[in-house]
């Protein structure tokens, strides 16, 4: 029900895909003109530019999502309404797995033009990847971004307090990816960082979903 | 669950080392209007707040007939809310605002309900955003918001902010029906000649502390004024 009056909202106002869309896609063709030199991308170059495309759009749309929230004090009245907390959390953290979902489903193909990676050579683990390393990503800053709605210095501490949190997941990302981008793919290590971005997932939503109610009441 | 009365014992709320709220003793029952007045900052919205089950109180409690205040979602599925803000998304027309504060209170098929209460609002023919609405609109469709699933408390932080003659009258006309259904009203307001009259008691919040107003002659305004010298 969060969920989709979140995408409701943002089918008619379309402010934060777009932004976050047309962030991701700068990162990636700012650091690609950086990265790329006479068509031969710097070794390992895509995996980490599309995860730090993924981080910083992320975050950009954690922050607004959470805004739109704030204006009329809309998270209030969500709190005060007779549903669980948790399934409020997640309700919130899907929509912005869906956003973050159609930004990668943009920026992934591109990163393989741009420095010539071979994204789809293994298209279930890299998509696994993206999705395990999103998921990870997404719950803990969904969990932060909830909490810092009525912080001040909400759009500096978002950042601060997320990526230390945050970067096993992108570290697991980061390697997982690369480890499938190689010329000599290694399936083995990918799995291995799959395995371990699992891991942070679970822990990560089982402490969101257990401090959510708590940290949300003032 | 149901309550008849909400109780508060020795209710204290500091914000940092800042008092806004200090032991605060007080019981409003079924059937009662009872206005909050005092000037800016005397803790209005904060004793709303903690009512409303969104602050938790530094010390003291508060009980809703005989449960605590930690009863959770079926205490708050009891309790409707007014805020300062509006608790309304304006990319959302009136209708589908109703809808999914219908829908998080646990209302099935709402449709019959909502459009019940769009045409108290006089809002019944707008599809357009509620963005685009002005204040008075706006006020109107978050009271309905408020009431949408009758609750058995009601709190109303300045609700005749922004309206006009008719929906003042309209309002007034609707609390008088909230006690009549036998709700808890808690009003916080500083427009003392539109409650005065409709509201069965008012209590003055003064430095975080809350004094009775007396039933004495005079209009609310004038023993307000009285009650704020003595206190």
């Amino acid at each position: 029900m969060v969920t989709r009056k979140d995408l409701l909202i943002e089918f008619r106002s379309r402010e934060v895909v777009y932004t976050t869309l047309f962030f991701a896609v700068a990162c990636v063709l700012v650091f690609a003109f950086g990265f790329v030199r006479e068509g031969i991308a710097v070794d390992d170059a895509a995996a980490g530019i599309l995860w730090i495309a993924i981080a910083f759009s992320g975050t950009l749309a954690l922050g607004r999502t959470f805004e739109r929230e704030r204006q009329n004090d809309t998270l209030r009245a969500l709190m005060l309404a007779p549903m669980d907390r948790p399934a409020l959390y997640v309700g919130k953290l899907v929509g912005v797995l869906l956003l973050l979902g159609a930004v990668e489903a943009v920026i992934t193909p591109l990163i393989g033009l741009m420095f010539h990676a071979p994204i789809f050579r293994f298209p279930w683990v890299m998509a696994s990847l993206l999705v395990t390393g999103t998921v990870g990503f997404a719950a803990v800053g969904t969990l932060f971004a909830a909490m810092l709605v009525r912080a001040r210095s909400r759009d500096v501490l978002l950042p601060i307090l997320l990526y230390p949190i945050t970067i096993p997941v992108i570290i697991a990302g980061v390697r997982g990816t690369a480890a499938l981008l190689q010329p000599e793919a290694d399936v083995p290590i990918a799995r291995m960082w799959l395995s371990m971005l699992v891991f942070f997932d679970l822990v990560f939503i089982t402490l969101a979903l257990w401090t959510f109610e708590p940290a949300m009441t003032e | 669950m149901d309550f008849q009365s909400i109780t508060f014992a020795d209710v204290t709320r500091h914000f940092g080392r800042r008092r806004v709220l200090h032991k605060i003793n007080f019981e409003c029952h079924a059937g009662q209007i009872v206005a909050l007045v005092g000037a800016n900052g005397a803790g209005k919205s904060t004793l709303l707040g903690i009512a409303s089950t969104l602050l938790a109180p530094s010390s003291g409690t508060i009980h809703y007939g005989n449960s605590p205040s930690n009863a959770g979602a079926e205490l708050r599925a009891r309790i409707g809310v007014l805020g300062h803000d509006l608790f309304i998304y304006p990319e959302l027309s009136a209708f589908e605002n109703l809808a999914f504060s219908a829908r998080a209170y646990g209302m099935g098929n709402p449709d019959g309900v909502v459009r019940a209460a769009l045409e108290r609002a006089g809002l019944e023919d707008r599809d357009d955003p509620a963005g685009r609405f002005s204040r008075g609109m706006r006020q109107r469709l978050a009271l309905e918001r408020a009431l949408l699933h009758d609750p058995r408390l009601v709190l109303l932080d300045e609700p005749f902010t922004g309206l006009d003659d008719t929906a003042t009258a309209a309002l007034r006309g609707r609390l008088i029906d909230l006690r009549e259904k036998r709700c808890i009203v808690l009003v916080a307001t500083h427009d003392l000649e539109t409650i005065d009259g409709v509201a069965d008691r008012a209590v003055l919040l003064r430095g975080g502390r809350l004094a009775a107003i007396d039933d004495g002659p005079g209009s609310l305004r004038e023993r307000y004024r009285r009650a704020s010298r003595e206190s």
